[in-house]
């Protein structure tokens, strides 16, 4: 907690300027601190007197050495593995390595079994399989015992999960059952010698990121967004060569007994839904901001995204007005996308939106504001009016088709 | 039945900057205004209500300018409202916000169902939900976007799961968490606005949580920390174009011809 030293205090305001939340406040010739107050410490490098102290509470500090390895939530599809795993297998491969821990999975499903030993190709060291009919849907107590029971077995360091609809609702639960930390949707991810994640994500609802640490509890959790890390390496043939004995040490079976197998929750109906081409696996992206004045001038879009073969994407300010619908919005609370190519049309790059479209392969940016954020995340800028530039854009490569065409 | 709303004040803007010469956050302007997704909570609560009866409370965490959130809740019809504001509360994470607020509600009484937003837009994790079913040890669901049946024991909601869309049934006490679009907000009226004018926001403090350990809260009770903030990273190698429309849309084309494109 936030406190002051009154006898140091000599009222110079610049605390209370230097506030981002408005909690500090005079009243009767003191300075106070309201419950606005998020900590972010930033009075305490402006006070000059050194007046304002921060406080950590005193938690009780886990014993790391008794957390050791990362462990991968896999995801699937009725057995079809979510690429989201393989992501974030890529990335335990990375901390692993740093800090000589192995990687584990945690696979719950029904009739998966067989499945599991295609995560090994993946460089995974040992894999918790969950197998029985009870798990056949998505029920988050279930999947929750099955969780808590791997962890409480493997007693890993670090565990990551898929920010999908699965992930986030079990990340929370388990986070909390530990009474440990969660970071949600980090875009990078690194780890220190003492084994402390480092986890970095825009923060405080503005154009900051933050690094944030779990230092005092393990084990350490964080979800990571689709598309947000490479992919690991596929290690031809590895399970085909492995002995019986070694698949055996490699995939543990578990279950659960059976008090952990009763459920609150029940599936009456499971209905697919229309498979739409999702913007998070398009090679090529026109993507369109709060420049455009009109919905109906979201056309230009459309053409250009059409003749390029790709698809169209917009801010949430559009989502929010409805000119276009929530999947196709990318950033932070949308999809992170990471194409070939995007084109960015009238969007200003607050970070929220280039957090998750900066490792784009290559980024275009028209913006009529030469400050505007989005140049310092684009490869190429162009200052100018998006009305001008695409509808003559649009006629230069459909002069292009047609000459390619006789 | 015993509804329970959490709702939150966000900023109204999201206008942060972090000052590059001093390193400082600046934000413009302090408005503030109920979090959109709980809007859609509450909505949902006040359609429960027509049909089975009962009451719903609001609950809050926050400064006490945060109490008007309750007071807009009032207005569109909910019957009680709680803020829970204390110090101590203060710089708390994902685990220590869900913590307060499950003590607070353990203070208030007992409900069947509690509903959540999908999530903020300024902390926007969307985790606090879940987390508070875990600390309250009942069942949750994530992302309701429709309620297909409500009856005294349970309820039947229709959940988005990406690549599909289930039918799950919940028996009492449970917690979901609705999605945008479940149903259209109602907006405060003026008629509600006056005859609840008066009716109080119930504040509570750490002094009336049955744990008086003031490590469980705010800061102290998290256990993620923020270890620095910084602006976020620029690509160092961006050529700049500037001119008429017609060179620039030659540059651009240009450039997709280069990257093979076109
Ligand atoms: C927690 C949180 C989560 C968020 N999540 C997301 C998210 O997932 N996705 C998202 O997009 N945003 C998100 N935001 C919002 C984000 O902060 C910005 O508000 C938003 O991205 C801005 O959208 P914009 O660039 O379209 O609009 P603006 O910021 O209004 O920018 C419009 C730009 O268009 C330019 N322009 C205007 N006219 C023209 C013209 N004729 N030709 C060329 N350029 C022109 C202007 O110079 C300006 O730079 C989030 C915010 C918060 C706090
Ligand atoms: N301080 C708070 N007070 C009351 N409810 C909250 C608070 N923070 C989060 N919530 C609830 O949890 C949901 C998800 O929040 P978040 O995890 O911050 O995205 C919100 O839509 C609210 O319903």
């Amino acid at each position: 907690m936030l406190s002051i030293n009154h006898n140091r205090c000599d009222l110079c305001g610049e605390c209370i300027k230097a506030c981002p939340f408005g909690a500090l406040t005079i009243k009767d010739e003191r300075v106070e601190i309201s419950a606005a107050c998020r900590m972010c410490r930033i009075c305490l490098k402006k006070c000059p007197n050194k007046a304002l102290l921060a406080a950590d509470g005193i938690r009780k500090t886990a014993d790391k050495s008794n957390w050791k390895g990362v462990l991968v939530f896999a995801e699937h599809m009725e057995g079809r593995i979510h690429p989201v795993t393989l992501e974030l297998i890529g990335k335990a491969n990375e901390l692993g390595a740093k800090i000589d821990h192995p990687v584990y999975c945690i696979f719950i499903g029904h009739g998966i079994t067989e499945k599991a030993r295609e995560l090994l190709n993946y460089g995974v060291d040992k894999i918790f399989v969950y197998d029985h009919e009870e798990f056949a849907c998505f029920r988050e107590d279930l999947y929750s015992n099955a969780f808590e029971d791997c962890i409480k077995k493997s007693k890993p360091s670090i565990v990551l999960v898929g920010a999908t609809a699965v992930g986030r609702s079990l990340a929370p639960r388990l986070s909390t059952r530990f009474r440990t930390g969660l970071t949600a949707d980090c875009t990078v991810l690194d780890v220190k010698e003492n084994s402390d994640l480092i986890q970095i994500r825009p923060a405080f609802g503005g154009n900051i990121m933050a690094q944030i640490v779990t230092e005092s509890s393990r084990p350490q959790f964080a979800t990571v967004r689709y598309k947000v890390m490479e992919k690991a390496r596929f290690i031809d043939n590895f399970s085909e060569k492995l002995t019986a004995s070694e698949i055996s040490e490699k995939i543990e079976i578990c279950r659960l007994p059976g008090s952990k197998m009763k459920s609150k929750i029940e599936i009456l109906k499971v209905m697919p839904k229309e498979k739409e081409v999702s913007i998070s696996d398009a090679e090529i992206i026109v993507a369109g901001g709060r420049g455009f004045k009109d919905k109906k001038d979201l056309e230009m879009l459309e053409e250009m995204a059409s003749l390029l073969g790709g698809q169209t994407a917009v801010t949430r300010p559009l989502v929010e007005a409805g000119w276009a619908p929530y999947t196709k919005q990318i950033g932070l609370s949308g999809r992170t996308v990471r194409p070939r190519l995007i084109i960015t049309c009238g969007i200003s790059g607050a970070v929220q939106f280039t957090a998750c479209m900066n490792t784009s392969e290559c980024i275009i940016a028209i913006n009529n504001d030469k400050n505007a954020p989005i140049f310092q995340a684009a490869h190429y800028g162009f200052i100018g009016d998006l009305y001008e530039i695409l509808p003559l854009l649009c006629d230069e490569i459909r002069k292009r088709e047609i000459r390619n065409a006789v | 039945m015993n509804i329970l709303v959490c709702i939150k004040q966000v900023p109204g803007t999201n206008k942060v900057e972090v000052d590059e010469e001093t390193g400082v956050l600046k934000r413009d302007g302090v408005s503030s205004k109920m979090n959109p997704y709980d809007l859609y909570a509450i909505e949902t609560a006040l359609r429960i209500r027509e049909k089975t009866g009962g009451t719903i409370t609001a609950v809050t965490m926050g400064p006490s300018q945060a109490q008007d959130v309750i007071k807009e809740a009032y207005m569109m019809g909910v019957d009680e409202g709680y803020i829970f504001s204390d110090r101590r509360f203060a710089g708390a994470d994902v685990l220590a916000t869900s913590y307060t607020l499950s003590m607070g509600i353990r203070a208030i009484g007992e409900f069947d169902l509690i509903l959540c937003g999908k999530q903020t837009t300024d902390g926007d994790t969307g985790q606090v939900g879940p987390a508070l079913a875990e600390y309250l040890e009942i069942p949750h669901v994530i992302w309701v976007k429709g309620i297909e049946e409500v009856d005294e024991n349970s309820i039947t909601v229709e959940q988005d799961m990406a690549d599909c869309t289930a039918i799950v049934r919940l028996s009492y006490p449970c917690l979901i968490t609705v999605d945008k679009d479940i149903a259209q907000p109602r907006l405060p009226s003026y008629k509600k606005k006056l005859k609840t004018r008066n009716r109080p926001v119930k504040i509570m403090s750490f002094d009336d949580f049955a744990d008086k350990n003031e490590d469980n809260y705010g800061l102290s009770g998290s256990a993620t920390k923020v270890e620095r903030i910084f602006p976020p990273d620029s690509n160092d190698d961006h050529i700049m174009f500037e001119g008429t429309g017609e060179k620039l849309s030659r540059e651009i084309y240009d450039i997709l011809v280069k990257n093979k494109i076109v």
